[in-house]
């Protein structure tokens, strides 16, 4: 019987033959956790007398969420996460690095890993033909510890976007198209592989803002098989040598066949306080906003800067609005210096803050006040997330966000780009 | 962090030696978020967790933190704990003294948190219950008493590897205790 590529890696790093629904301790390559989770995971480590970590090279702390620091108890777990590292020998992304999915793609994640960190958007890896997870901190700590976890193999669900894309839609509106169909829920404890004609035409960054949000839906693992695109991004991040072939087998099991026409598909918007609360934007109405947010793990890559500078260079945002730029990693930001694409950002009354979370998770840079609405390309819009339940956030692609901070309410991409 | 009062929290077994618990249910909806259990304003407070636990639900209940006691029993619909892998959110809720969890379903790593802390997670048709029925668990016989309503509701069996670690007191006791792992 053939295999999913879930059930491939996972018997690759346990020494058994497993399928889904078995349960198996597996080798894990890359370990991390973030400066919200690390600090409790390095509590756990030191309840179990660890002071070192299995696989230093492999092993990260990063600190993004909050990143600088903006208040002194912040300030104390980034310290601890600093001197954990440094007594460990684990590497430290301190402030300067960017968000940690990002940083991961870029720099330690291999076709065919797992990889496991402490936070839930963990699964952007599987863009890159890896299984990719999220724990919390107890797990991850044992996983710095032994460089081993236990999962449950997952029985998979295979997405096959099909057809092409239309102009204006973006890699971002298919996966709100996806998790409106199949509901927050639609893939809990399921791994997700990306396929079909469309998606193995997506460029890596596309793949990267799909495998992100399969947590959406509930799902465990988002992931791709590699070809061609996936080799030549490794090789741009002098990584070609980690490149492997992962596939799953012609005759592999799967849950469930979903099977998507993009061509009916147009820009999409999620309404508050669920993704899968989504819309077409045409059926939107007027939503005036008060803020929007151009980043995070999910849309801050430089495609995505492109995509939204594009859109508005030699224009101005509307009175009364806020757009925020956060490139995901240093590496994005300094590509967007070197492109022009943070000058068209700053004219067009834009503000650009460091390489990190950004406003995203409701810590600082952009808190939201009562009753304010926020346009934002991250990857969820629950009550509170943006720092205020008061709050109302809608998620969308980067072109959408730019053109709507133009317009001053939520608007089609497709009227700039006519 | 006040370690004693994680510690006291971590290591006990869930429920009385012969894993019976007795609460008062308070009833949430579907969907309840991680972000609405343990909100991202409080960020700053993920290293002072009975300070955290201040807030545990406010954005969904803002008054639970206040009204909640000892052993008493969170209800809720599909897909609770959705949303950020913070362990924060059922370490607060068990501080909060939170007894056990039922849902008609889980969020995968809040699931899977829950058990490494040592909080009971059950899955079951909570339709049934009400705010304020009180509830007896059997863990053991996998059945909830509705006291209030003299009725009973069966729970799914929670995975081997799961009675393992809950059994064990979490998964850092059996991380120490068998050095590695033994599931």
């Amino acid at each position: 019987m053939g295999k999913t590529i879930a059930e491939k890696i996972l018997s690759q790093h346990s020494g058994r033959d497993l399928v889904a629904g078995d349960i198996a301790v597996v080798d894990v390559d890359v370990v991390f956790a973030q400066d919200g989770t690390g600090p409790l995971a390095v509590s756990q480590l030191r309840k179990m007398n660890f002071s070192s970590v299995a696989n230093p090279s492999k092993s990260i702390f990063f600190i993004d969420h909050a990143a600088p620091s903006p208040r002194k108890e912040l300030s104390d777990s980034h310290k601890v996460l600093r001197s954990f590292a440094s007594e460990s020998g684990a590497i430290l992304s301190d402030i300067n690095g960017g968000v940690c999915h990002q940083v991961v793609a870029e720099h330690y994640a291999c076709p065919g890993n797992i990889v496991i960190g402490a936070d839930s958007h963990t699964c952007t890896a599987g863009a890159l033909g890896a299984f990719a997870t999220g724990m919390g901190s107890t797990d991850i700590a044992v996983g710095f510890a032994l460089s081993k976890t236990w999962l449950m193999v997952p029985h998979t669900i295979k997405v096959n976007f099909e057809g092409i894309i239309n102009k204006g839609v973006y890699a971002k509106d298919l996966i709100i198209y996806l998790i409106k169909k199949i509901t927050a829920d639609g893939a809990t404890y399921r791994a997700i592989e990306f396929s079909g004609s469309l998606s193995n035409g997506l460029e890596m960054e596309e793949r990267l803002t799909i495998s992100n949000m399969a947590v959406e839906a509930g799902a465990k693992a988002g992931i791709f098989a590699t070809d061609a695109k996936t080799a030549d991004y490794l090789k741009k991040q002098q990584r070609g040598d980690c490149f492997r072939e992962i596939f799953a087998d012609n005759d592999a099991v799967y849950e469930q066949v979903i099977n998507i026409d993009c061509r009916t598909i147009e820009p999409m918007i999620s309404k508050p306080h669920t993704v899968d609360n989504a819309v077409s934007v045409g059926k939107i109405g007027e939503v005036k906003i008060d803020q929007v947010l151009i980043g995070t793990c999910t849309n801050g890559r430089l495609s995505d800067l492109r995509i939204a500078a594009g859109i508005l260079k030699n224009k101005k945002i509307a009175k009364n609005l806020r757009l925020i730029i956060v490139p995901a990693s240093a590496d994005v930001y300094l590509d967007a210096i070197k492109e022009g694409l943070i000058e068209i950002f700053i004219k067009s009354g834009a503000t650009i803050t460091n390489p990190g979370c950004g406003p995203c998770v409701g810590v600082h840079q952009g808190a939201l006040a009562e009753g304010e609405v926020c346009l934002s390309t991250q990857n969820r819009n629950f009550k509170g997330r943006m720092g205020n339940p008061g709050g109302f956030i809608y998620l969308s692609s980067p072109a959408t966000a730019a053109w709507s901070a133009v317009k001053g309410y939520i608007s089609d991409p497709r009227e700039a780009l006519k | 962090m006040n370690d004693n009062l994680i510690d006291k929290s971590f290591v006990k077994n869930p429920g009385n030696s012969d894993g019976i618990l007795n609460g008062r249910a308070f009833k949430f909806g579907d969907n309840i978020s991680t972000d609405l259990i343990a909100p991202g304003r409080y960020f700053h407070l993920r290293s002072n967790l009975p300070e955290l636990a201040k807030h545990v639900l406010e954005d969904a209940d803002p008054q639970f933190a206040e009204k909640v006691k000892m052993g008493d029993i969170v209800v809720a619909g599909k897909n609770f704990g959705l949303g950020s892998s913070r362990e924060h959110a059922p370490t607060i809720m068990k501080l909060a003294g939170v007894g056990a969890v039922l849902a008609d379903s889980f969020a995968r790593i809040f699931f899977r948190n829950s058990i490494n802390i040592g909080l009971p997670v059950l899955v079951c048709d909570t339709s049934s219950i009400d705010q304020g029925d009180s509830l007896k668990i059997d863990l053991k016989s996998g059945i909830i008493k509705n006291i209030s309503k003299n009725t009973e509701i069966k729970f799914n069996p929670l995975p081997d590897v799961m009675i393992k670690i809950l059994s064990d007191g979490g998964l850092v006791e059996h991380i120490t205790k068998n050095k590695g792992f033994n599931l």
